[in-house]
C-alpha cells in the first residue's frame, strides 16, 4: 500500500519534470519563428485560461469580462514603458505592475458584480468589458483609437521569440502551479462549495464574499500580467484588440473543452485550441473561418463532452479498467483513487447500529 | 432556565402576507425544543431569521445574552449556531469528506497567514471521520455527496453542522421523508448530543418524533405562537388540537 501510494505520488511528479524539461528545450529544438511565435501566444493563453478557471471554474461565476484585465495589463505596460521610457528586458520588469493594476481594478469590479449571481453576474461582466473598451478608445492617456506602440525589444531576428517564450513559460507554469495549490487549499474547497450551494456555504461559516473576491483578484492579477506580455510581444495595443470579446470566448472555450474546474483542463484546452486557431488564421486569410470552426467545435464539445475532455476521458478510462478487471475475474473493484458510487456501505462495521449504507436507507427517498 | 437562543417579538411580512407577527420563541440551554405548526405557519421563516438568512421587520434575536439580530449567516454559524435545511442541502460535487471539511475552520493563529495551506488538517480529518462514524455514513467518505441517498444526505448535513461543535443546533424537518428505522437512529443521535450539552431547536411534522424527543414544544399558527410548554401539556391543549392536530393527534399531520 505504501509502495503503491509512493508510486502514485512519484508518477505525476516525474511526468511534470519530463514535461517541464521538454517545454524548456522546445525553442532550441523548434527554431522556426512561426512555431515559436505560436508557442508564445499559446503559453500566454495557458496562463489566461488557467487564471479564468481558478475563479470561474472553481466558484461557478462565469466571467465574460476577463478581457478587461488582459487589456488593462496591456495598456499599463504600454503607458509605463512610454512615459518612463523603459525598453529592452526592462519592459518585462513592468509586468508585476501590470498584474498589480489589474488586481487592484478587480477589487471594486468584484465588489459590485459579485453581489449578484448567475446570468446577472455574466451580464455585468460583459458591461465591464464594453466600458473598458470605450474608455481605451476615448482617453488621451491610452492613445485613443490609434492605440499604443511598444518599444522595440531589439532582439536578434533568429531568436527573437525566445525571451518572450521563457517569460511566458514562467507565467504559464506559475499559474498552473498556483491553480493546483488553490484547488487543494481551504480557499479552493470554499470556492467549490460556493459553486455547489453558496447559501449553504455561508451557513457553514464560509466567508463567501472574501473567498470569491480573492479568487477574482488573483485571476485578474495573472490575466493582467499575461496582457502586458502579450502587448510587448505583439508590439502594439489597440482598443478593439487589447479589449477583445473573442479573448473572453477563447478562454471560456478552452476551460470548457478541457474540463471546467479542473487544473489540467484549461491547459489542455489552450494547448489544443490556440495553435489550432492560429494555424487556421494563417492558412485561411479570411479570419472568420477559424472563428466559425471554433464555434462549431464549442457546439460539439457542449453536445458530446459537456463536462470537458479530461473528466469524460477519466470516467471512460475508469469504466474500461473496471470492465477489464471484471473480465480478468478479479472482482468489480474500481481502481485506486476513483470514488465510486458503489463503495462499501458502513453497515458491516457497525453491529447494533442502523446500517446507514444498507437497504433501509437506500429506500428512504422513495 | 437560561435561553441559549431566543427570538423576541419577531415580525416579518412578505408583501401582504404576515409570515410572523410578534413571535417570541426560546430554545432553553441544554434542552431540546420542538417547533410545530401547520404548513405555512412561519416555522422556516423563523429559522431563517434566527440564522441570519432573512431579516426581521421588527424584533430581536439573542444568542445567550448577546444580541445577534441581523448578523450574516457565516457570523451566526461562527458564534455557535448550526442549522440544517428542510430540503436537504449538501455540496453534491464534493466528496462526503470534503463536505465535512467545508465548515471545519482552522483555529486562528495570529501572525500566521497561510492562505494556501491544504484543506483539512490531520486533526480535522480525524474529527470528520469520527462524526461520519457517529452518524453512520463513514463507509461513504470518499464518494461524491451527490451519490448519497436522501436519508444519507440528511445524516451528512447533520454531521457537517456538528464538526464546528455548535452550542445550538437547529434542525428543519430532520425526519421528513426518512424511513422509520433511520428516524429512530436520528433521534438516538440527537439524544446523545443533547446529553453532551448541545441545545436543539427542531421543526418537525412527525408528532411521535417531536413528543418523544422534545423537552419543550412551541406551536405556531398563522405566524403567531399559540402555545408553548412540555409535550404532554401541548398534546392536551385544546388550542393546539384545534389549530394543528385536527382534534385527533394521529401523528401524521401536515406533509
Amino acid at each position: 500500500m505504501t509502495a503503491g501510494a509512493a508510486r502514485q505520488r512519484a508518477a505525476p511528479a516525474a511526468g511534470i519534470a519530463v514535461l517541464l524539461a521538454a517545454v524548456a528545450v522546445f525553442p532550441l529544438v523548434f527554431t522556426n519563428a512561426t512555431v515559436t511565435n505560436f508557442a508564445v501566444v499559446t503559453l500566454i493563453f495557458v496562463a489566461c485560461a488557467s487564471a479564468w478557471n481558478l475563479f470561474s471554474g472553481y466558484c461557478g461565476y462565469l466571467s465574460l469580462g476577463h478581457a478587461v484585465f488582459f487589456g488593462t495589463g496591456a495598456y499599463v505596460t504600454g503607458i509605463a514603458a512610454r512615459d518612463w521610457q523603459v525598453a529592452g528586458n526592462g519592459v518585462f520588469g513592468l509586468l508585476p505592475l501590470a498584474a498589480a493594476a489589474a488586481a487592484v481594478l478587480a477589487v471594486p469590479l468584484g465588489l459590485i458584480a459579485l453581489r449578484v449571481r448567475r446570468h446577472t453576474f455574466v451580464v455585468i461582466t460583459i458591461a465591464y468589458f464594453f466600458i473598458a473598451q470605450l474608455a481605451a478608445s476615448n482617453l488621451a492617456v491610452t492613445g485613443g483609437s490609434s492605440g499604443l506602440l511598444a518599444p522595440a525589444p531589439g532582439y536578434a531576428a533568429a531568436t527573437f521569440n525566445n525571451p518572450f517564450y521563457y517569460v511566458a513559460l514562467v507565467l504559464a507554469a506559475g499559474t498552473v502551479a498556483l491553480s493546483w495549490a488553490i484547488r487543494r487549499s481551504v480557499l479552493g474547497l470554499h470556492l467549490r462549495a460556493i459553486r455547489d450551494d453558496e447559501d449553504r456555504a455561508a451557513g457553514l461559516g464560509v466567508r463567501v464574499t472574501a473567498a470569491k473576491l480573492t479568487a477574482f483578484a488573483v485571476s485578474g492579477l495573472i490575466t493582467g500580467a499575461a496582457g502586458g506580455l502579450w502587448f510587448y510581444f505583439l508590439g502594439q495595443a489597440y482598443p478593439q484588440f487589447a479589449f477583445d470579446p473573442l479573448f473572453d470566448l477563447a478562454v471560456v472555450l478552452m476551460a470548457f473543452f478541457g474540463g471546467l474546474g479542473t487544473v489540467a483542463g484549461p491547459v489542455l484546452g489552450a494547448l489544443v485550441l490556440e495553435p489550432a486557431q492560429l494555424y487556421l488564421t494563417l492558412q485561411f486569410t479570411n479570419g472568420y473561418l477559424s472563428e466559425i470552426l471554433l464555434g462549431l467545435l464549442l457546439l460539439v464539445v457542449l453536445r458530446f463532452l459537456p463536462r470537458g475532455v479530461l473528466p469524460t476521458a477519466a470516467e471512460q478510462w475508469a469504466r474500461a479498467w473496471a470492465a477489464r478487471q471484471r473480465a480478468a475475474g478479479r472482482g468489480p473493484a474500481p481502481p485506486d483513487g476513483v470514488p465510486a458510487a458503489g463503495s462499501p456501505p458502513a453497515g458491516g462495521q457497525q453491529a447494533g447500529e442502523v446500517p446507514a449504507g444498507g437497504p433501509p436507507v437506500s429506500g428512504a427517498g422513495s | 432556565m437560561t435561553a441559549a437562543l431566543r427570538a423576541e417579538a419577531v415580525s416579518r411580512a412578505f408583501g401582504g402576507v404576515q409570515a410572523l407577527s410578534d413571535c417570541t420563541l426560546t430554545a432553553a440551554a441544554g434542552q431540546i425544543t420542538g417547533l410545530i405548526g401547520p404548513n405555512g405557519s412561519g416555522k422556516t421563516t423563523l429559522f431563517n431569521i434566527l440564522t441570519g438568512y432573512e431579516r426581521a421587520d421588527s424584533g430581536e434575536v439573542f444568542l445567550s445574552r448577546a444580541r445577534i439580530t441581523g448578523a450574516a449567516p457565516h457570523r451566526v454559524f461562527g458564534l455557535g449556531v448550526g442549522r440544517t435545511f428542510q430540503l436537504t442541502r449538501i455540496f453534491p460535487r464534493l466528496t462526503v469528506l470534503e463536505n465535512m471539511l467545508v465548515p471545519a475552520r482552522p483555529p486562528p493563529r495570529p501572525g500566521r497567514w497561510r492562505p494556501l495551506a491544504g484543506a483539512g488538517s490531520a486533526a480535522q480529518r480525524r474529527r470528520a471521520a469520527e462524526l461520519l462514524e457517529f452518524t453512520g455514513i463513514a463507509g461513504h467518505a470518499g464518494a461524491l455527496a451527490g451519490t448519497l441517498s436522501y436519508g444519507q444526505r440528511k445524516l451528512l448535513e447533520l454531521a457537517c453542522v456538528l464538526i464546528a461543535d455548535p452550542a445550538v443546533v437547529l434542525l428543519d424537518e430532520p425526519a421528513g421523508g426518512v424511513n422509520p428505522t433511520l428516524i429512530t437512529h436520528l433521534a438516538a443521535r440527537i439524544r446523545d448530543l443533547n446529553a453532551a450539552g448541545t441545545t436543539f431547536l427542531i421543526v418537525e411534522h412527525n408528532m411521535d418524533f417531536v413528543m418523544g424527543l422534545c423537552d419543550q414544544v412551541t406551536v405556531l399558527n398563522y405566524g403567531t405562537v399559540v402555545a408553548a410548554g412540555p409535550p404532554q401539556e401541548i398534546r392536551a391543549d385544546p388550542r393546539v388540537l384545534d389549530a394543528y392536530l385536527g382534534g385527533a393527534g394521529d401523528g401524521s399531520a401536515g406533509g
